[in-house]
């Protein structure tokens, strides 16, 4: 088993296809669209795919250490061209090919018109722990 | 222990005695950590032993084995040896009640000296008799990390005197974040605080113990109508009120009445008035909005807090009209949780559909949960289908 990614972005991915912002919508769109994506998570948990996913809102803020005694620094909200995640769902899958089919089937979750985003999401592996076995 | 209680055993029953007989172990000279990990284990063993053989005295059977238990740890731990024999030959101080056992535990795990999320914790654990991986699924943390939580909040108190009552007020801020929790995971928290609150309730006669007790009943009264089948958030005036628990309203409505009888108002008596009027409405066009405003009075007098002067606008924007709530809201800081969710409808209300449709997406921006940004992002929607873009 291997543990990947799903990462979508509120910006800095390349467009998709059905590109409309959700509040342009219709309200059974959304609907469509919301009923999809918990489906699509019940659905890895019944098959022992699912690991976690979690929403993230828009706002954020930059920080680091400003040395001894001093309160770290913070810069933000983050800059328009910042490129910006807006969730994730973590998969344990077989393969790499799993993996990638799954992505595609979130990416076909419905949105205006009730026709597939066809929305770009980003697959990263995790790094995992040394194999106990080396020889 | 929803989950892991074995048929034969009656769960609710077990859980109650929980802070009486760990009032017994610290009463008796236990210190309060090893005394709650020694209940912790009674508790498991009672779900062992009580389906082949229920004791006639489920309580005094807890307090034996849990002392016991308290008596082989300290044995075991050497160095504690002197201080153990001291427990053994010590009689227990005075007859003290129940009532103050059980009082004295909800004060000590809601201390001051604790944070609020560790507050919560040790509550939850010592008062309520859930083990730590029903709270750890319940907060959607590891259960390693809540164990850590519940030990640090333990040493916290360990040199807290329990001989002192505390401050009511800490207790009521931990069982109404309890409440606020809701339903995560397979413990019900929103049921989970009822309980603590209303068992809290029969043992201090305190008006805002019974407020607190009235809001949560008649808020949870209401959730079955707050979400739709397909799990979108069905806000208050388009409830199907018939889906509202009439009687955990009536119940929430005659303890408030109880409570404000007494003529000692505070801050959850008057939130939970508020509520009981939405309550009281057959329809949400019935709503009683000028006397809620005129609760919002009292809250904003009573604690000053912006959340109240927010839901003030709100209720005057339904008693005088949306522009009136609109100059209510004008007054407020509009950095505000909500503040631009609340100002979408009131523009909206006012006729100004489009300026509202801009306002619900920018409102969905800043939603803090899923349910609400979808909520305002459908609102945004709605809009704008009946605007033709």
């Amino acid at each position: 088993m291997a543990k990947y990614l799903l990462l979508k972005h509120y910006r800095g991915a390349p467009a998709a296809v059905n590109d409309v912002p959700m509040e342009r919508w219709t309200p059974e769109e959304i609907s469509a669209h919301v009923r999809y994506m918990g489906d699509f998570a019940e659905r890895l948990q019944e098959t022992g795919e699912y690991v976690d996913g979690q929403a993230l809102a828009p706002e954020g803020t930059w920080v680091r250490y400003d040395g001894e005694g001093r309160p770290p620094v913070t810069d933000g909200p983050f800059a328009e061209t910042k490129d910006l995640i807006a969730g994730w769902m973590v998969i344990d899958v077989d393969s790499r090919e799993r993996a990638v089919e799954l992505a595609g089937e979130l990416s076909a979750a419905p949105g205006a018109g009730g026709e597939p985003i066809h929305e770009w999401l980003e697959l990263r592996p995790f790094l995992s722990a040394p194999p106990t076995i080396t020889e | 222990m929803t989950s892991e209680v074995p048929a034969g055993v009656d769960g609710p029953l077990l859980r109650s005695l929980t802070p009486s007989v760990l009032g017994v172990l610290v009463r008796r000279g236990a210190d309060f950590a090893a005394a709650e990990d020694a209940v912790q284990e009674a508790l498991v063993e009672a779900l062992r032993v009580w389906p082949a053989d229920l004791p006639r005295d489920p309580r005094a059977w807890l307090v034996t084995v849990a002392w016991r238990r308290f008596l082989d740890a300290a044995r075991a731990d050497a160095a504690r040896r002197r201080r153990e024999e001291r427990v053994e030959e010590e009689p227990a101080p005075g007859p003290a009640s129940d009532v103050d056992d059980t009082l004295r535990l909800y004060f000590l795990c809601a201390h001051p000296s604790l944070t609020p999320s560790s507050a919560v914790a040790l509550t939850l654990r010592a008062v309520g008799g859930l083990t730590t991986r029903q709270i750890a699924r319940a907060y959607l943390v590891p259960e390693a990390t809540m164990a850590q939580r519940i030990s640090r909040a333990k040493r916290t108190v360990a040199g807290v005197r329990l001989d002192r009552p505390g401050d009511v007020a800490t207790v009521l801020r931990v069982l109404y974040l309890v409440f606020n929790e809701g339903y995560s995971g397979d413990v019900d928290l929103a049921a989970e605080a009822i309980r603590l609150t209303r068992q809290l309730a029969a043992v201090v006669d305190h008006p805002e113990v019974a407020g607190l007790l009235a809001l949560m009943l008649l808020h949870h009264a209401r959730r079955d109508a707050r979400t739709a089948p397909d799990g979108a958030l069905v806000p208050l005036a388009e409830q199907d009120r018939g889906r509202w628990d009439t009687r955990a309203v009536a119940e929430g409505v005659a303890i408030l009445r109880g409570a404000l009888a007494r003529d000692r108002l505070g801050e959850f008596q008057a939130q939970a008035a508020v509520a009981a009027l939405h309550a009281d409405a057959p329809t949400a066009e019935e709503t009683d909005w000028v006397q809620i405003v005129e609760w919002y009075d009292e809250l904003v007098r009573l604690t000053d807090s912006p959340v109240a002067r927010l839901n003030r606008a709100v209720a005057v924007g339904e008693a005088d009209g949306p522009h009136a709530g609109l100059a209510a809201l004008a007054r407020l800081d509009a950095s505000l949780p909500r503040y631009t969710a609340v100002a979408a409808h009131l523009h909206e209300r006012a006729g100004d559909r489009e300026r509202a449709a801009v306002l619900y997406a920018e409102a969905a921006g800043k939603a803090s949960d899923l349910a609400e940004r979808h909520h305002l992002t459908r609102q945004a929607a709605r809009l704008n289908t009946r605007l033709g873009r």
